[in-house]
């Protein structure tokens, strides 16, 4: 009943130790299934005359290779599920990503610009999303209409500053056209980003007529997921200390920024956040913007990996990307998740995958191990914070 | 229902207990609960609580926030099972094992918090989860005549029975909960808080109803923090503090001081503050503000160093003008003017102009209850909360028990979510994140609705302190808006006070001119009446 009644010391050793279970929750989850992977195939590979390789070194580099492109993504889910969005449409994104980045390469462009293009093609599509969900469909149309004029004149040979000029016209006007005569409908980011699911994947398929694009020459960008610094063979992949940066800038701007504290304000409680002076349609487009420029990020991970754009590519992502999420401990209600969650619950995921095919079994017992995991770590979650705040 | 085992497991302490408490209640009453006890964990809830409610009566349940009131009735409802002590229904043990075991046995239970579903018709809420079925299918003539027998019980139009839920005022829901209730044939109705969302014509009403349904031989267990509404309605009362129970007996036989001693344990003076106050310069114009459809037409000059009180019924428009003047609701008409800057506004500009503002609905906008104390107080103003414009975890809990020092809020960690905090300590944190922006003008919107005597008491007196000037900060003294639905407070804290009529302001006049009944005739006279619960057409 009352607070101070339970302040004892062995109390606050239990709450301290609770605390740290929590923190620690997930990393626990991970070392449990990866333990059991690596024991049961050291076993069956000794019964059967082979050298385990579950546990070598080499297959860890290959799990954390694995984790790349959906960690990467996933982290930037991560912001959207805090705010109490969703993002449907990751695995579409990363499609159109890696087919935009092999035509830029194509066309001639050097690799650092191809990279830019990519992220800025899933940093557009966030927009995109973010003006829906905050009720500015023309604000949509705008940046949509914008960025194609631009292609295309471009393609007309505008060069590049006419190109801008153009974007920024089109925008411009459109945007103005939306303040005075569309009216504001604010739509779930459920329904906003199953439509980009549909929208983006068939742009990504028109873009290359349904047809893979190769980027003709090879430069760094193709090699992001293969090579290792200094060349060393003991080391992670490019690719995978991507992802550790981006985690890691992620973690500092949630813990540290203003915007990081608005973010879990938006999502614990929307009315109190806007009664609080958070410009909550500011807050949800940086939100989209960001979080989706990560799927954009991943989108480049994912082409190096593939050395070429493949409009089919990723399907089925985004539900291992929202998975990943939940798994580290968000709430889709929103108001909860934490970065380094989520790359655990990516990696679990990898272990899972990688430990399952040591094992030679079936695709579809992976799958339903992997569905398993995903209900039977929520549930544990929950369980976990019961205890903690009864 | 089995027959309740013999009283030797129960602790002597119940046994010692009941004795002096229950000597004059004779062994007939509707509600007899002995010797309650429940523990969470390491905290004794209830310590030994005895509740005796005879038919026929209004049974007052009083006791600040925390003192066990909610377990208490949460164990009566079926919600939690007793550790130890015995209840009777009619004599009979009556041991609910869920709350729909406790409304199967006729204890129906009125929140604060009400649990209708929004989407569902009046006559759907009435008849949910006992509709009459023959077979799978639902026996609509039947449910219809639950329903209109229901509505009439408490004063409602039948015509309201195909009417989705979200189209009714607050009052009208409060009265289709209570007809749910009625319909199940409740022998003890426990109404929580019935009044904290209803304006005094409808808190008359419903007053009016209670006394029929106590002439029919009801048992009603009444639970509320305004002590004049206590002393007005119940017949007897209970106290609890600290998870037992300190005092029960017959209303007439006490005053409100006795109560209040007895709740708090000491006794409160001064529950009402007031410093000597220098108006200063004006601070906030509105003129003539219009918003989507209330207020219509509102004009009001707010000084530095005095408290404004605004006064109405329930759908005057008195919280749209708050959120209008805020930024929170367009201006369609009309200006808003802050420290000489024109609006209108928007929430953010506001907190940076120096205004803040406490919602009427803090579960639902006030706080973020599943956020920490310290993100909640510091929300607003999260600039200054660690170097290089970031944000730390050792300012804001820096920042944090400073307020909470202040305004004597008890928490564990400020890194604690809000859930696990009493109404009172979660409602001095709405306030104190305003004392954290550093602002000028307050706009408080029913600011201790449904929190205890003692909180309320700590937050007329920082009011007051902000107002004249006089706390240990040095800093100007502020301007105070204040919306509140209990006269009492308004007269008791404000300099002048405005009543709000159907979308207008009248003039704000200094409070030394008026009375409870002139504000009450003005807010509720001249033309027809703001709402009317039960009548006409749902708002």
């Amino acid at each position: 009943m009352t607070s101070s009644s339970r302040n004892t010391p062995a109390n606050r050793f239990t709450s301290l130790l609770l605390s740290w279970m929590n923190q620690l929750g997930p990393v626990l989850g991970l070392a449990c299934v990866w333990v059991f992977f690596a024991v049961v195939e050291h076993r069956t590979a000794q019964a059967s005359g082979l050298q385990p390789s579950f546990m070598s070194w080499h297959n860890q580099l290959l799990i954390l290779l694995q984790t790349a492109v959906v960690g990467t993504a996933a982290i930037g889910a991560t912001l959207i599920i805090i705010s109490g969005g969703i993002d449907l449409s990751v695995g579409s994104t990363i499609a159109l990503v890696t087919m935009v980045v092999a035509w830029l390469l194509r066309i001639g462009m050097p690799a650092p610009f191809a990279a830019f293009g990519g992220i800025y093609a899933g940093v557009i599509c966030g927009l995109i999303i973010g003006s829906a969900v905050i009720g500015h469909l023309g604000r949509c149309a705008a940046i949509a209409a914008g960025v194609v004029l631009g292609a295309w004149a471009f393609w007309l040979g505008a060069g590049v500053i006419g190109t801008i000029v153009i974007i920024a016209v089109v925008s411009f006007v459109l945007f103005q056209l939306d303040r005075r005569f569309i009216p504001n409908v604010k739509l779930a980011p459920f329904i906003v980003t199953l439509g980009m699911w549909g929208v983006l994947r068939g742009v990504a398929k028109g873009f290359g007529n349904s047809q893979p694009i190769y980027p003709g020459s090879d430069s760094w960008l193709s090699n992001l997921m293969h090579d290792t610094p200094f060349g060393m063979k003991g080391l992670p992949v490019y690719g995978v200390w991507l992802l550790l940066i981006v985690a890691g800038l992620a973690v500092l701007v949630l813990k540290f920024t203003r915007f990081g504290r608005h973010v879990y304000a938006v999502g614990s409680n929307e009315q109190t956040a806007r009664l609080c002076g958070v410009h909550i349609s500011r807050t949800k487009m940086m939100i989209y913007g960001i979080g989706i420029g990560c799927a954009g990020l991943a989108g480049l991970l994912q082409f190096s990996f593939l050395q070429m754009g493949d409009p089919s590519t990723a399907e089925g992502y985004e539900l291992k990307v929202i998975a990943a999420v939940v798994i580290g401990g968000a709430s889709l209600a929103g108001g909860e998740g934490s970065i380094i969650g989520t790359l655990v619950g990516a990696l679990i995921m990898s272990v899972i995958d990688s430990g399952c095919g040591a094992l030679h079994l079936d695709n579809w017992i992976q799958e339903v191990v992997t569905g398993i995991i995903i209900v039977l770590a929520v549930a544990i979650d929950r369980l976990r914070r019961r205890r903690i705040e009864p | 229902m089995p027959v309740n085992p013999s009283d030797s497991e129960h602790s002597d302490a119940a046994v010692a207990n009941r004795g002096d408490v229950l000597s004059d209640v004779p062994q007939s009453a509707r509600l007899m609960m002995r010797g309650i006890h429940k523990r969470f964990g390491p905290t004794i809830a209830l310590a030994g609580v005895d509740l005796a409610v005879q038919a026929g009566e209004v049974h007052a349940l009083i006791g600040e926030n925390g003192a066990g009131k909610s377990t208490l009735m949460k164990i009566l409802s079926g919600a939690h099972q007793p550790d130890g002590g015995t209840m009777q229904l009619d004599g009979n043990a009556y041991q609910p094992v869920s709350p729909s075991a406790g409304r199967a046995a006729g204890v129906a239970m009125i929140y604060q918090e009400l649990s209708l579903a929004p989407h569902l018709t009046v006559q759907e809420n009435i008849t949910l989860g006992s509709e009459p079925c023959f077979g799978p299918f639902i026996h609509r003539r039947q449910a219809r005549e639950t329903a209109t027998h229901a509505l009439h019980r408490v004063g409602l139009s039948q015509d309201l029975r195909s009417v989705p839920l979200h189209r009714l005022s607050v009052a009208q829901r409060q009265l289709v909960e209570i007809a749910r209730g009625v319909a199940l044939g409740c022998r003890v109705l426990v109404l929580d808080e019935p009044t904290s969302s209803l304006s005094t014509s409808d808190t008359r009403l419903l007053f009016s109803l209670i006394r029929e349904w106590r002439a029919n031989g009801m048992a009603i267990v009444y639970i509320s923090h305004v002590l004049e509404e206590v002393l007005d309605i119940a017949d007897r009362y209970t106290v609890l503090r600290d998870g037992c129970t300190v005092g029960t007996g017959a209303m007439k036989t006490v005053t409100l001081d006795d109560i209040v001693s007895m709740m708090v344990g000491r006794h409160v003076d001064h529950l009402y503050a007031r410093t000597s106050r220098k108006p200063g310069e004006v601070v906030l114009t509105v003129s003539q503000l219009g918003g989507n459809s209330l207020p219509i037409d509102a004009s009001l000059e707010l000084r530095r160093g005095e408290i404004v009180g605004i006064a109405g019924l329930i759908g005057a428009g008195r919280t749209e003008l708050v959120r209008t003047i805020f930024g929170l609701d367009p201006v369609k008409q009309g200006t808003v003017q802050v420290a000489g800057r024109s609006g209108p506004f928007t929430p953010a500009v506001q907190w940076r102009n120096g205004v803040g503002m406490v919602s009427e609905d803090r579960k639902t906008e006030g706080l973020a209850v599943a956020l920490s104390v310290a993100d909640n107080m510091t929300l607003p103003r999260l600039t200054g909360m660690g170097p290089l414009g970031t944000v730390t975890r050792t300012r804001q809990a820096a920042a944090t028990s400073k307020w909470a020092q202040r305004l004597s809020i008890r928490y564990e960690s400020p890194f604690q979510p809000l859930l696990a905090l009493s109404g009172g300590n979660q409602q001095k944190i709405a306030l104190a994140r305003l004392l954290h922006a550093d602002v000028d003008v307050l706009l408080l919107d029913e600011p201790t609705r449904g929190i205890d005597v003692g909180s309320k008491a700590q937050i007329y007196h920082m009011i007051d302190e902000l107002a004249s000037g006089t706390g240990p900060d040095p800093r100007p003294p502020c301007a105070v808006l204040i919306v509140s639905s209990y006269l009492p407070e308004l007269l008791g804290i404000c300099d002048r006070i405005a009543v709000m009529r159907q979308g207008r302001l009248g003039r704000a006049v200094p409070v030394e001119q008026l009375d409870e009944h002139r504000i009450m005739t003005e807010a509720a006279t001249a033309g027809q009446p703001a709402t009317a619960v039960g009548e006409g057409a749902p708002t």
